[in-house]
């Protein structure tokens, strides 16, 4: 026993050895959301870049700005912009910037399970905001049933249904409530964990959609991914331009692509409620961070090598994995900010 | 968080009889010392745990001070931090929890160890301790798909339409809550208790209950008068492991507590305890004050189990002096 495990050790030893010799090796960490997109770039580029291991953990958007602030991973990974003061704590601690180079979108789409309702809801920014803020408490209530004409809702209490541990989902639904309802602007505000006005909380989508699931009357919201993996039903949501769009990859890259045209140069935009007759409301960019400067251009190359690829053929996986493609727009600007890095 | 019994190393027995040289070159005081490195090691990580939770959330307690301990407000966006829902639900629940499983769990022992038959008593055992080493997840999945369903549809229903009167059993009917996440732990801790007082009771002396039965008990009193009040502190024991277990327990409560942190006298709403707002806040935690205040959390958890530990032990020691027997 003894001496096959010093066998096992040894050869680990050179194996790791070898390894380490040969390949050069970056790691990221951050947000969850974007991770199965992610894990597939990363091994889809390593069979093209055998020298060139790309390790990243998803531990979620506040841990990777933690971890990259405090340089302990090459790059980090966030759902949500860094906000001015993560910026400036950056720059404090090392001199230098960090880049936000958006990557994929997700989006955010109202559940629901309501017994002998099998039609597609309608629902408008005001019946959102209301329902999450403990306004409209019966399903019946005017401004749910006003655009929904002809379909039997009932008199029953809505159960409000929401994330409980801190997510990007979280922070892409909050921010979409920030922008319709000046309510809930002041009162709850944006964020990964806000101080929700009503509700149970659940953890992680799927425990969200299987308490929607197992929970008559009750409203929630779960990534758009998800739903489709998942084949659940979602309604519709009213945009900017009055029409109710239905969630999907195409009305997800207008939302996108409406937003394009204001793209500030650091790409920090929220792209909630955006522009145009095709564009779904709940739509948010997924973010890489890459420090502004490396020390080690062989890291630099890599990085720099991969976002290339990741803006160009990287582009074609994402619809497979459900993930909507960046407008075309948005790609070249990031491929020009691309020479930021050095 | 489990009990932590530090045993104070005295001077072995042999100690004294030869010089500290011989004793040295013979190998027994090397590993004395190396046997007190390991003990001293857990109070070692005592203390530097306390001194983590406390260096952490030094913001915190400065910011909020006592007012942590009483405000209800917990909003990670206006930065506004007040633990009093969450210690509130992690009493709360473990206290369901204790009520449920302490008298199935001493009954059951109390079968197995005294009435039983010993092929069953052992067979039992084996099932007894693989619920024991059952990851916490699957407890949670199986709230989450069998308990919390029934609740919503049975239970609740059933406890409002017969004790709706009273407070505690008030509100929608949502499955989830103090009640399902006490059930749930009740579950998880039952193994806990049934285990160790099964062997405490197994442990005492044969002289113990012949002697009740020669001066004519019967089966039962023998058991309850002798045997259990000999085995108490034990069986305190037990009770207290599965307290710690069930304060600390964060996965199976998150899945099935429903997150919210509310003080209600209800059973049936939903709650939050603290474990689970760690677990749940602490990896997206962005601003420095909301990261130091789920550890300050920390910090409160460590301080309940410790005084809760801290009160058994005076606990054990007051009734042990007033008991007639129990000195195991």
């Amino acid at each position: 026993m003894k001496r096959i495990a010093g066998m096992l050790l040894v050869v680990l030893t050179v194996a790791g050895v070898l390894w380490a010799d040969s390949a050069l090796s970056i790691t990221g960490a951050g947000a969850t959301f974007p991770y199965p997109m992610y894990s597939k770039w990363f091994d889809e580029y390593h069979k093209k870049n055998s020298n060139l291991e790309i390790n990243y953990q998803s531990i979620g958007s506040g841990g990777g700005i933690k971890q990259v602030t405090e340089g302990t991973v090459d790059f980090g990974a966030t759902d949500g912009p860094m906000n001015d003061d993560q910026l400036k704590a950056y720059q404090d601690k090392h001199g230098f910037g960090i880049l936000h180079f958006p990557t994929v979108l997700g989006a955010d789409v109202p559940a629901y399970n309501i017994p002998g309702v099998t039609a597609e809801l309608n629902f408008t920014q005001d019946a959102i905001a209301g329902i999450f803020l403990g306004k409209i408490t019966k399903w019946n209530d005017p401004a749910i049933a006003g655009p929904n004409k002809g379909v039997n809702l009932p008199a029953n209490d809505i159960v409000v249904v929401h994330r409980s541990e801190g997510s990007g989902t979280t922070y892409i639904w909050t921010d979409y409530l920030s922008k319709v309802s000046e309510e809930w602007k002041t009162k709850v505000g944006k964020g990964a964990s806000v101080n929700w006005p009503v509700g149970l909380g659940a953890k992680g989508n799927e425990s969200v959609a299987g308490t929607i699931k197992n929970t008559p009357d009750s409203f929630g919201y779960v990534e758009l991914i998800y739903a489709i993996q998942n084949n659940m039903p979602y309604g519709r949501v009213r945009n900017s331009s009055g029409v109710f769009v239905k969630a999907d990859l195409a009305s997800v890259t207008a939302a996108a692509a409406g937003a394009a045209k204001s793209m500030p140069d650091d790409f920090r935009v929220s792209i909630t409620d955006a522009p145009g007759k095709t564009a779904y409301p709940i739509s948010s960019f997924t973010w890489l961070l890459v420090p502004a400067k490396f020390s080690d251009a062989t890291k630099r190359d890599a990085i720099k090598g991969f976002v290339k690829w990741m803006l160009a053929d990287g582009q074609n996986y994402t619809e497979a994995l459900s993930y909507a493609k960046l407008p075309k727009e948005v790609v070249a600007k990031e491929l020009k900010a691309l020479n930021n890095v050095q | 968080m489990a009990i932590t019994t530090t045993i104070v190393p005295t001077a072995g027995p042999v100690a004294g009889s030869r010089s500290f040289l011989s004793r040295l070159r013979e190998g027994d005081e090397i590993a004395r010392m190396i046997t007190f490195l390991f003990a001293a090691s857990v109070v070692l990580v005592t203390v530097l745990l306390v001194f983590e939770l406390w260096q952490g959330s030094v913001l915190a307690r400065h910011k909020f001070g006592f007012n942590f301990f009483h405000t209800s407000v917990w909003d990670p966006i206006f930065e506004q931090f007040g633990a009093l829902p969450f210690i509130y639900g992690t009493l709360v629940t473990a206290a369901v929890a204790l009520l449920i499983a302490v008298p199935l769990g001493i009954g059951a022992a109390i079968f197995l160890a005294e009435l039983a038959p010993a092929r069953v008593s052992d067979t039992l055992e084996f099932f007894i301790d693989l619920l024991a080493a059952v990851p916490s997840v699957i407890y949670g999945v199986l709230g989450v798909f069998i308990i919390v369903p029934l609740m919503r549809q049975y239970v609740h229903p059933a406890l409002k339409h017969s004790l709706g009167f009273l407070p505690l059993f008030q509100g929608p009917a949502y499955g989830v809550g103090f009640l399902t996440a006490g059930i749930v732990l009740a579950i998880m801790v039952i193994p806990y208790i049934i285990s160790v007082s099964r062997e405490v009771l197994l442990s005492v002396p044969r002289d113990q209950r012949e002697a009740a039965l020669s001066l004519g008990a019967t089966r039962w009193e023998s058991t309850w008068k002798v045997v259990v009040p000999f085995a108490r502190a034990g069986i305190f024991g037990s009770i207290f492991l599965a307290l710690a277990r069930a304060l600390g327990e964060t996965m199976a409560v998150t899945m099935v507590i429903g997150n919210t942190p509310t003080i209600s006298a209800s059973l049936l709403s939903p709650g939050y305890s603290i474990a689970a707002v760690i677990a749940n806040e602490f990896t997206e935690a962005t601003g420095e004050l909301h990261t130091q205040s789920l550890i300050e959390l920390g910090l409160v958890l460590f301080i309940l189990t410790f005084l809760l530990n801290g009160f058994a032990r005076l606990l054990i020691v007051a009734t042990s002096k007033r008991g007639s027997g129990a000195r195991a």
